[in-house]
């Protein structure tokens, strides 16, 4: 997520990678807060052990490749990782599931491919396919959003979440088999529309709580995903990363879902709004889709690498097997960047036309 | 070529030259069939069979087929013998056969056969050829197994499932459960883990190689500062 190659003339000074890395763990904030307040204290569980292990990780394999230790964990990269896995993942999800996936981010996925920078695929995000492809009944237990619990049952508090998630020290301290996380979930609005049948989207709408007490796509998961938008634009402002490749992922996960709207009958794939502002939506286009590793490197390029990547999503999510395709779309772009790259080299300054990245004759004036 | 020791072919398909590891042929079984244990064996063996059946046949016309129509001969020489093989496994280990599918008639595509029957059995007599067949097979079959044995102690917790589908009744009972009963991590048992543990393997291969390499380089006679390379071939100009 770093080597932000700039070349002259600046008007502003280059940021360091740990201070980039620093924006983004700030901008997640609004969308940490958010997923805590409708989903309860697991979000911010997760967020901990992923970091812990991330350090962990990333300190260990420095020191088995015989790198400085510090120098590497300053740059925060690691955490960064961490975090944007941890929000990623179920809250209340059980201990291993964050342990697993940071290990698979960072050592497999970032480290054997060569450390910060050489990694070809997005670390967070094929931690969350490992898991989801393992684990898939732990991956897909999302806790209801805390307005809809039914009245007999309270919204787990810091030291009852941490029960469910670490049930083993729960045992050992008190003896007890601690509560199972099976009270506490309820289908996400991406599983209701999958798993509609027989209501217009009207009527679903009507029906089912998650929609009649939410304002456009679902209560919760529609502030959830303001929040990651409105830690976006506060790195679109810094210029952390250009606004082409999410602009261009949103406006054409947009057309996709207007396209396939067809006025709201029950085989609906569900309006645009509801697209935009329910699963990982805003997550993966201004945390994941915009890794300057890992995505296309020129604005254009970045346009069609977003684009595509919201094509993908809508295609995934109506007619895949999962119900939510972030991840599996940004990896998919991910092995396309670099071909995406290669079409897209822009036109350096004297020359007479852009060229692909592979020609080797250099058409000069 | 035709003057390899024994020894030299035996090293070769085992270790330097093996074909998972080094050549990198044949992944197409290596990363489908070898979920555990039973399974990676059931196939090893059966491209054992082949590979060294078809290295003998192949050895032995390999001054009456013309180069024109070698490639050809060789493919339905390896087919004969995947077919024998498929039939046989049928009659003895029939629930295995159903289990591996596909993978025992596609033995005939594994590049290994084709490319030894190709370098080596055309152009060496018998017994090298057979010698090299049982090596390949025996590398190739050992990687299988130790990605097998992986693959299933991560993936489901268990070692030596089902061997009773090989080794009949007697192995009824040779299940070694590690782990608790519902442990499961499915990554390892689909296609990506394979890759990643075929991934391991090779980079392990290459360690200890260096590791003999450097070993070797220390034990050799140290060079002697200020002297002088000796020139033996080609003119100075």
């Amino acid at each position: 997520m770093a080597l932000l190659k700039l070349t002259s003339p600046h008007a502003h000074t280059a940021q360091s990678t740990a201070d980039v890395m620093k924006l983004v763990l700030l901008a997640t904030i609004p969308g940490l807060v958010a997923l805590t307040v409708f989903f309860g204290w697991g979000t911010i569980i997760n967020v901990f052990i992923a970091a812990a292990v991330a350090l962990i990780c990333e300190a260990s394999v420095m020191g088995l490749r015989k790198r400085p230790v510090m120098f590497y964990l300053k740059d925060n990269s690691a955490l960064v990782t961490a975090v944007l896995l941890g929000l990623a993942l179920p809250p209340l999800a059980p201990w291993w599931i964050p342990v697993v996936g940071t290990f698979f981010a960072i050592v497999i996925a970032k480290h054997l491919y060569g450390g910060l920078g050489y990694n070809p695929f997005n670390p967070a995000m094929v931690g969350y396919v490992v898991l989801l492809i393992s684990f898939p009944v732990q991956m897909t237990a999302w806790p209801a959003p805390a307005p809809l619990y039914p009245a007999e049952i309270d919204v787990p508090g810091l030291w009852q979440s941490l029960q469910i998630v670490l049930p083993f020290f729960n045992e050992a301290l008190t003896g007890t088999v601690s509560g199972s996380i099976d009270a506490y979930t309820a289908a996400t609005p991406l599983d209701t529309f999958k798993h509609n049948t027989g209501l217009l989207v009207e009527q679903l709408y009507k029906k089912d709580p998650l929609f009649n007490q939410g304002s456009w796509a679902g209560i919760g998961w529609e502030w959830a995903n303001f929040a990651f938008l409105a830690g976006g634009c506060f790195l679109l402002y810094r210029r952390v990363f250009t606004w082409h490749a999410p602009v261009a992922m949103l406006v054409s996960l947009t057309l996709c879902a207007a396209l396939f709207y067809d006025g709201g009958s029950s085989s609906s794939h569900g309006s645009p709004l509801l697209h935009l502002l329910s699963g990982g939506t805003m997550l993966g286009a201004f945390f994941i889709v915009t890794d300057p590793v890992t995505s296309a490197t020129s604005n254009k390029g970045r346009l069609i690498y977003g684009a595509l990547i919201g094509i993908l999503i809508f295609i995934i999510r109506s007619w895949g097997s999962y119900p939510d395709a972030v991840a599996f779309a940004v990896l998919l772009m991910n092995f396309a960047a670099p071909l995406i790259d290669n079409y897209t080299l822009p036109r350096t300054y004297g020359h007479k036309k852009s060229r692909k990245a592979t020609e080797k004759k250099d058409e000069g004036p | 070529m035709a003057d390899i020791s024994y020894r030299e072919i035996t090293n070769n398909g085992l270790w330097k030259n093996n074909a998972a590891l080094v050549q990198l042929l044949g992944l197409c079984p290596l990363l489908a069939v070898t979920g555990s244990v039973v399974n990676a064996l059931g196939l090893g063996l059966a491209t054992m069979v082949v590979l060294m059946g078809s290295n003998i046949v192949v050895s032995l016309i390999r001054k009456q087929v013309s180069d024109a129509v070698k490639i050809p001969a060789f493919v339905m020489i390896i087919a004969t013998f995947t077919t024998c093989t498929e039939l046989l496994m049928k009659a003895f280990t029939y629930e295995l056969y159903l289990i591996l599918g596909i993978f025992i008639p596609l033995i005939v595509t594994n590049c290994t056969i084709l490319g030894r029957a190709e370098a080596f059995a055309s152009k060496n007599n018998v017994s090298a050829s057979a010698l090299d067949g049982l090596m390949m097979g025996t590398g190739f079959g050992l990687v299988l197994l130790v990605i097998g044995t992986i693959r299933e102690i991560l993936g489901s917790g268990t070692l030596f499932a089902n061997m009773h589908l090989l080794f009949g009744p007697m192995a009824e009972n040779w299940t070694i459960q590690l782990f608790g009963d519902d442990y499961g991590f499915l990554v390892a048992v689909l296609p990506p883990g394979a890759f990643l543990v075929a991934g391991m393997l090779i980079a392990l291969k290459n360690v200890i190689d260096d590791k003999i390499e450097r070993r070797n380089a220390a034990r050799r006679a140290p060079v002697v500062k200020g002297a002088k390379r000796v020139r033996t071939t080609g003119t100075v100009s």
